[in-house]
């Protein structure tokens, strides 16, 4: 009997080849976009990317954080730091903003996974709540008021405006392929399989010889480190930081978890799908004000009750469609 | 009777007002088959969680190989050799039926995720599952997740494989089947704990029977005479009654 594993499955070998021609697009997009539009695609990046990573932590590890916009403001604020502080080139302390955020994160992880299930949920939120706190007491950053990047950290990136618009769209959709890239290397690779056994049935996990607590350990730091990262440059995009925005509970977590939910959690295609969603009907529904919250509450609930493994889990479950070649399809031969 | 590979001493286990073992002794030999029987209630699924680690005993020790695993967490005594199926099949369900075997046998059995495709696709063979090998576990009937179950305990490469009520609702021959697979499990060496009520499966595989009953052992011996007795008789057909 002759066994092989095949990964790809038809729909697969599709949705790679529209993910790489979108790319290419996408890269191209200063010579097509105009600049609201460059600016709009770095959000939708961002928010492509901080909700793969919240998919990764909620969807696979069973860690429903509330709190992630911790890592969000650690980062920005890292990343002022650094370049205000330190002198650092605002582009070199993105990294490093990430590297500092994940070595935080492993005592704070420590703290957060005494704490289970909905305690851990609302502990994530307190200890966000912390470090705003903290974060407004930093005097060299204006504490609560907040401060703005001085224009030479600005120019330091690219001398010209539009250089500088088009650097940061580059590294906005260089920064959210890499995390999606390495969420399918990770789903991939031997903690993968680990990861999506334990999203299916954690005591099954741990029956089969999984160490769950080490593994979650893992990808909380992990996500940490990128999230951080994602923050960092979503701030230096906008210049100026203060406590408030940076570890905003609506913009960081709300959001993304909406956008996680309604596109399909525990699937690496989910946040994608919501992401567009969301933006899609954020662009068309802006200028209702409070309403426009309504209508996305109203939207998740209709999700929740009619397809609550999100649209891509609707779809996935109907024709069997994955866009990235993650499952281990066993052929057998000879039988 | 040959070394034991598994020993229970003085486990003690209530749950609120509930006894659910009573101060227990049991030992398994190494390549030996043991039956459980008892009422609903009577501490059986209890005490694989025990043995397994999910459950914590009051008092009592574990002990696996001569080492004591009172305190090991399950992830570990799974990787030791300590097996289970789940009366309530616990599969991966949105993983395929072949991807739940990998993953029992790259984390409970401690390979590289590619040594164990070959050895997964024969489990599938043996337990009746290889037309079904791409199909999201989350999606087979009650049946075909119990043969799940047991293909994924094997999978880990037990030294002590726990089974609990696997032949339920099988047809005869399905049960016929079974009952050759956990005798050629056996065969291999693997030292077996069998709960079932399904009790003419169960003698036709297993070398000795215990009856519990309210946490405690009430009766222990060869298959055959056990369930002879008045005493475990009155048990056993209370079982057929309420089954």
């Amino acid at each position: 009997m002759t066994v092989r594993v095949e990964h790809s499955n038809p729909s697969s070998r599709v949705g790679v080849v529209i993910v790489a021609v979108a790319f290419v697009l996408l890269a191209a997009a200063p010579w097509w976009a105009e600049r609201a539009s460059l600016r709009l695609l770095a959000e939708i990046y961002a928010y492509v990317a901080l909700a793969s990573l919240w998919n990764l932590l909620a969807g696979y590890a069973g860690l429903v954080s509330v709190g992630q916009q911790a890592y969000v403001g650690l980062g920005a604020y890292l990343l002022f730091a650094l370049a205000m502080l330190a002198g650092i080139h605002p582009l070199v302390a993105i990294p490093i903003a990430g590297f500092t955020a994940a070595v935080i994160s492993i005592p704070v992880a420590a703290l957060m996974f005494r704490l289970r299930g909905h305690y851990f949920a609302i502990g994530s939120w307190v200890m966000a709540e912390v470090f705003r706190l903290l974060a407004s007491q930093v005097s060299a950053l204006d504490g609560g008021s907040g401060t703005s990047l001085p224009a030479a950290v600005v120019l330091s990136i690219a001398s010209s405006r539009q250089m500088r618009e088009f650097v940061i769209y580059w590294i906005a959709l260089a920064q959210a392929v890499a995390i999606l890239g390495a969420i399918v290397w990770l789903l991939r690779s031997r903690y993968g399989l680990a990861l999506t056994a334990i999203r299916d049935n954690e005591l099954g996990a741990r029956s089969n010889g999984i160490d769950v607590a080490r593994i979650k350990y893992v990808v909380y730091v992990a996500v940490a480190f990128g999230t951080a990262m994602v923050g960092a440059l979503i701030f230096l995009q906008k210049i100026r930081i203060s406590p408030d925005t940076a570890f905003s509970v609506n913009d960081w977590t709300a959001f993304v978890i909406f956008i996680t939910v309604i596109g399909g959690i525990g699937r690496i295609e989910g946040p994608i799908v919501g992401t567009v969603v969301f933006f899609l009907l954020r662009q068309t529904l802006a200028d209702l004000g409070a309403i426009y919250l309504l209508i996305l509450g109203a939207v998740a609930i209709v999700v929740m009750l009619k397809a609550p493994k999100g649209i891509w889990g609707l779809i996935a479950d109907r024709f069997g469609w994955q866009v990235f070649p993650l499952e281990r399809r066993l052929v057998m031969g000879d039988r | 009777m040959t070394m034991p590979i598994l020993s229970l001493q003085k486990i003690s286990k209530r749950f609120g007002a509930v006894v659910v073992a009573d101060g227990i002794d049991l030992t398994l030999g190494e390549g030996e088959a043991l039956g459980v029987i008892g009422p609903n209630g009577a501490g059986k699924t209890t005490l694989f969680g025990i043995i397994t680690g999910t459950v914590a005993p009051d008092s009592g020790r574990v002990l696996f190989a001569g080492e004591d695993v009172t305190r090991a967490a399950p992830e570990r005594r799974c990787r030791m050799g300590i097996a289970r199926s789940f009366q309530i099949p616990q599969p991966f369900g949105g993983m395929t039926v072949f991807e739940n075997l990998v993953v029992a046998a790259a984390f409970g059995g401690g390979k590289r995720e590619r040594d164990v495709y070959p050895r997964c696709a024969e489990l599938l063979d043996q337990c009746g599952l290889a037309d079904k090998a791409n199909r999201r576990a989350g999606s087979l009937a009650l049946l075909d997740r119990k043969r799940l179950e047991l293909a994924r305990a094997l999978a880990t490469e037990p030294r002590v494989l726990l089974l609990d009520e696997v032949a339920g609702g099988l047809i005869e021959h399905e049960t016929a089947a079974l009952v050759a697979l956990v005798k050629d499990v056996r065969a291999r060496g693997v030292s077996i704990i069998w709960i079932e009520h399904i009790v003419h499966a169960l003698i036709a595989a297993v070398d000795r029977l215990v009856v519990l009953h309210g946490g405690a052992l009430i009766a222990e011996g060869l298959p055959a005479e056990v369930i002879r007795r008045p005493q475990v008789a009155e048990i056993y057909m209370g079982i057929e009654a309420d089954a």
